[in-house]
């Protein structure tokens, strides 16, 4: 190979590289393990982790994960392919993509979809940077301060460096306030709205007549949910909402410790060229099959650069063909099971810690579905629970403050789950 | 590869009343029927209705309409395909794992804090950086994030006048975008003849008004930047920061640190130099690495060791840009990139670059007396080819990208970089041996000739794929992104 390359050695061929530059000192790494060293470096890394029962939320939810996804998932046809910018190779992944499209479009009730953004957190930030960029010269976006403070502080960042000024709505007893947001609309110059439900404290919002108040002053109404409620809940077409995007993680995704979870974004057809990320759409090719391919891509930075309306390139493509999957073995009625299941035992369970009396529903007016706010009894702290919880193997939920923590239910929380949870409590 | 499409959707499977779930019966109340009805769903979702076996079969179908690194040979330039270990895979898929909710107490996740520690420190050697962080979920994010670093330490010093980004007109597409996605005007600088940056331009372009020069080095012609102390100078005087886009990082793998070179800040691509499946777009990872005094301005939240050795995540540091991910990034791609490093070990790492370099040069110049090479190298891991020598036949970069599907080989990255008109870039990888490249050589070779002898079948393919060269034009002026729209059309 050498002789074919004119070389004498390897190193001929960096003798462009300055050897002041060149690397003096192996790297400070360890020697090579073999096969068995890297399972038993791993399994050790296990064994320093454990695993709770899950009644944690707050933007990630223990839901099963049917046998036939990892199945799916692991071909390695689908796991070590590219971006199918090559459509007659490509037809595997390009197709799977359009089923996800039209799912999950769907399930917004929106007219597009596009192929994943990163998460729950990044879909939103586009989203608020699609409304300015929509808006003509507008930048003021508006986000309840209901909408998950992690999504908003990364939709905080995003706006930071782009000069869009990002103002909290205030809530009121647990939701948004919408005269707040009507006042805040009135001042003018708002190119979006950002909300959430159910929101961070799991409580089902009310948008009725946002989207008329909103569209009249001239604004994008951004709807923020977790995908698997959308199978029972008021989804965002139905609010008039402009854009629906979240965290698709609900669609019996792994943990996995934060990732890889799905980021997804809807919008109507209007909005479809301004949207970032890729899209597939269906087409024929020179026999008149149907096909599909990547498409719409003039708005990508690999055609586009600075002027792209976005500048993601790998996104999560893998993780949609999980929640195409998903939602092909559910299906409407299998979704709608899991929300019966999950938001049944989410209400036994607020029931029953009631009546414990070391915690109350914080917002006991408000409707939720499977994740709710408590308010833990006088004398006792939020800490103070979720430790006593996760000493008996439970991982009890998610602080909001000393006093008040979230509580999510999945279907695969069982009964004397629920019991033993309850049982704890009982003992504070 | 499977050679007749599977051309059903899921949808076109579904039978009302068929279907593949099976979830448990707990006696829990019907907390819907409870709910205010206003604020619950008037129409059920259009989802299909199908049976366990009926998916199994559709995707399993769909999936041998795939080409993947396991199904055949990827000379993706910038790309870097390189075949992705099983165990890494194997370690990704740990049941425990799966388990771990993001919000789960330090103590109960120390394992895996510590992998995500320990590829950072990995990463920050191989790299020459003091710190790096995980969370950025993919390269152009973790341009983004490295940008926002940057803003963040010129808005520290009190240095609000910076508001251009330079990049090169041989960059890839992800860093003028992620320029524009983090608030700069772009300005590009030109390339020399040879591939290199124009140092003449570049000092013409540079001013107290640059807050960043991003750079790949090798550049996209696959030209290693000899000029890049001069660069990293010229840009430090200005007050800027130098910023290295890891796309190409493979080939500098045991020869020198992009930290060495100047650099403040990078990325790596994990599913690139780090052997993580590319998951057919998705998810990789993007990690970002500074240099010592710009640790602080890395993204919230971050993973640290306690002084009694044990790690814990922090997630209000005042001093970060901000935030950038809901949680700490794509988990289980750090366990295979971890996996990878841990394999190769210290020397194994160190033999990728020359082996990468090696292959992209023997493919070069075994094909370069019928290709036409602007930059006559030596390359380092990719090289460009300005198409066919014998531009009389009329077959162009694409109609021979297409005809290398005929043959099992995926196609090179096309017209790309936009530094020539018919741009070929080739990039073998280290991982492949010397009887796929020599196949390789010889097909490309092969097509060389059909060009001269029957250009129609090149300029027709391909031929023998699932599916013949789709209507892009269609797609693209009555878009059908869903199948109620393709439906809808069909009326």
């Amino acid at each position: 190979m050498l002789r074919t390359c004119g070389a004498g050695d390897i190193d001929a061929l960096y003798a462009d590289v300055p050897p002041e530059l060149r690397l003096r000192s192996p790297y400070n790494l360890p020697q090579a393990l073999s096969e068995p060293e890297v399972r038993d470096f791993f399994a050790d890394m296990d064994a320093h982790c454990k695993p709770l029962t899950c009644f944690a939320g707050a933007g990630a939810y223990d839901h099963y994960t049917p046998a036939v996804i990892d199945a799916i998932t692991s071909r390695s046809e689908y796991l070590t392919a590219y971006t199918p910018y090559q459509p007659e190779i490509s037809q595997g992944t390009l197709q799977y993509i359009f089923e996800y499209q039209s799912m999950m479009a769907s399930l917004t009730g929106l007219d597009v979809c596009n192929a994943s953004l990163y998460d729950g957190s990044t879909a939103t930030a586009e989203a608020m940077v699609m409304t300015v960029a929509a808006g003509r010269r507008r930048n003021r976006v508006l986000i309840s301060a209901t909408v998950d403070p992690a999504v908003a502080a990364v939709a905080a960042t995003y706006a930071s460096c782009r000069g869009i000024v990002l103002e909290v709505i205030p809530e009121s007893d647990g939701v948004t306030d919408a005269a707040a947001m009507a006042e805040m609309l009135g001042a003018g110059d708002v190119a979006g709205v950002i909300a959430q439900t159910p929101n961070y404290y799991g409580i089902l919002e009310d948008f009725e007549g946002w989207s008329d108040r909103i569209h009249a002053a001239k604004a994008l109404f951004v709807i923020n949910s977790p995908a698997s409620p959308l199978a029972v809940i008021r989804p965002a077409a139905e609010w008039g909402a402009d854009i629906a995007v979240g965290e698709a993680q609900s669609l019996g995704m792994p943990l996995n410790y934060g990732g890889p979870y799905l980021g997804y974004m809807c919008c109507t057809r209007a909005l479809m060229r301004k949207m970032p990320g890729r899209i597939v759409g269906a087409t024929t090719d020179a026999d008149g099959r149907r096909v599909f391919v990547l498409t719409l891509q003039a708005r990508e930075q690999h055609i586009r650069r600075d002027k792209a309306t976005s500048n993601i390139c790998s996104n999560q493509g893998l993780m949609t063909l999980h929640a195409a999957v998903y939602m092909s073995l559910m299906g409407t009625a299998g979704l709608r099971r899991v929300n019966e299941l999950s938001a049944g035992g989410a209400h036994l369970l607020a029931r029953r810690l009631e009546a414990t009396g070391r915690m109350r529903l914080a917002y006991p007016e408000r409707p939720f579905l499977n994740e709710f706010t408590v308010e833990v009894a006088d004398g006792l702290t939020t800490g103070q629970v979720l430790r006593a919880l996760c000493d008996g193997g439970i991982l009890g939920g998610v602080a909001l403050d000393e006093r008040r923590m979230t509580i999510a239910v999945t279907e695969l929380r069982t009964p004397e789950e629920l019991f033993r949870y309850e049982s704890i409590v009982k003992t504070l | 590869m499977n050679r007749t499409l599977y051309d059903k959707l899921i949808f076109d499977c579904s039978h009302p009343g068929r279907r593949g779930f099976d979830l448990p019966s707990y006696p829990y109340p019907d907390a819907l029927a409870g709910l205010p009805q206003h604020l619950m769903r008037g129409d059920a979702p259009v989802l299909p209705e199908v049976d366990e076996l009926t998916v199994v079969r559709h995707y399993t179908n769909q999936s041998t309409n795939n080409f993947g690194v396991d199904t055949g040979f990827y000379p993706l330039g910038s790309c870097t395909m390189k075949y992705n270990p099983k165990l890494g895979d194997a370690m990704a898929a740990s049941p425990t794992v799966a388990a771990l909710h993001p919000r789960q107490p330090a103590a109960t996740v120390q394992g895996a804090l510590m992998i995500y520690r320990t590829l950072e420190y990995m990463l920050a050697q191989i790299g020459g950086m003091e710190e790096f962080t995980l969370n950025p979920y993919a390269g152009a994010h973790g341009e983004l994030t490295g940008l926002m670093v940057i803003r963040a330490y010129h808005i520290d010093r009190g240095d609000h006048g910076r508001r251009r980004v330079i990049v090169p007109d041989s960059a890839h597409g992800t860093n003028p975008a992620s320029a524009a996605m983090c608030g700069y005007e772009v300005s590009e600088v030109r390339s020399l003849a040879d591939g290199t940056v124009d140092l003449t331009d570049l000092a013409a372009k540079l001013g107290d008004d640059v807050a960043a020069v991003m750079l790949t080095n090798p550049n996209t012609t696959g030209t290693f930047e000899r000029g890049i102390p001069e660069i990293a100078r010229m840009v430090h005087e200005c007050g800027a920061l130098l910023y290295y886009d890891g796309a190409n990082l493979n080939p500098m793998l045991g020869v020198a640190r992009p930290g060495d070179m100047g650099f403040d800040v990078m990325h790596v691509n994990l599913h690139k130099t780090f052997a993580t499946p590319h998951g057919g777009g998705g998810p990789g990872a993007g990690p970002v690495g500074v240099r010592a005094g710009l640790e602080r301005f890395l993204p919230n939240p971050r993973v640290v060791q306690l002084a009694d050795g044990t790690f814990d995540v922090v997630a209000d540091s005042a001093d970060a840009m901000g935030r950038i991910s809901s949680w700490l990034g794509n988990y289980t791609v750090y366990i295979r990139a971890l996996a990878y490093i841990l394999t190769l070990g210290a020397e194994g790492i160190s033999q990728v670059g020359p082996l990468a370099t090696l292959n992209a040069n023997y493919v070069m110049h075994r094909l370069s007396d019928l290709y036409e090479l602007p930059i006559p190298g030596p390359c380092k891991h990719e090289f460009v080819f300005d198409g066919l020598r014998d531009k009389s036949t009329g077959v162009t970069t694409l109609n021979v990208a297409k005809r290398l599907l005929d043959f099992g080989f995926h196609a090179p990255t096309i017209y790309f970089p936009l530094l020539f008109h018919e741009s070929l870039m080739i990039e073998p990888t280290e991982t492949e041996s010397l009887e796929t490249l020599d196949a390789f050589v010889e097909v490309m070779r092969a097509i060389a000739r059909e060009a001269s002898e029957s250009p129609a079948t090149v300029k027709d393919a391909p031929h023998d794929t699932p599916c013949r060269r789709p209507d892009d034009t269609e797609a693209a002026l009555h878009p059908k992104v869903t199948y109620k729209d393709w439906c809808d059309a069909a009326v």
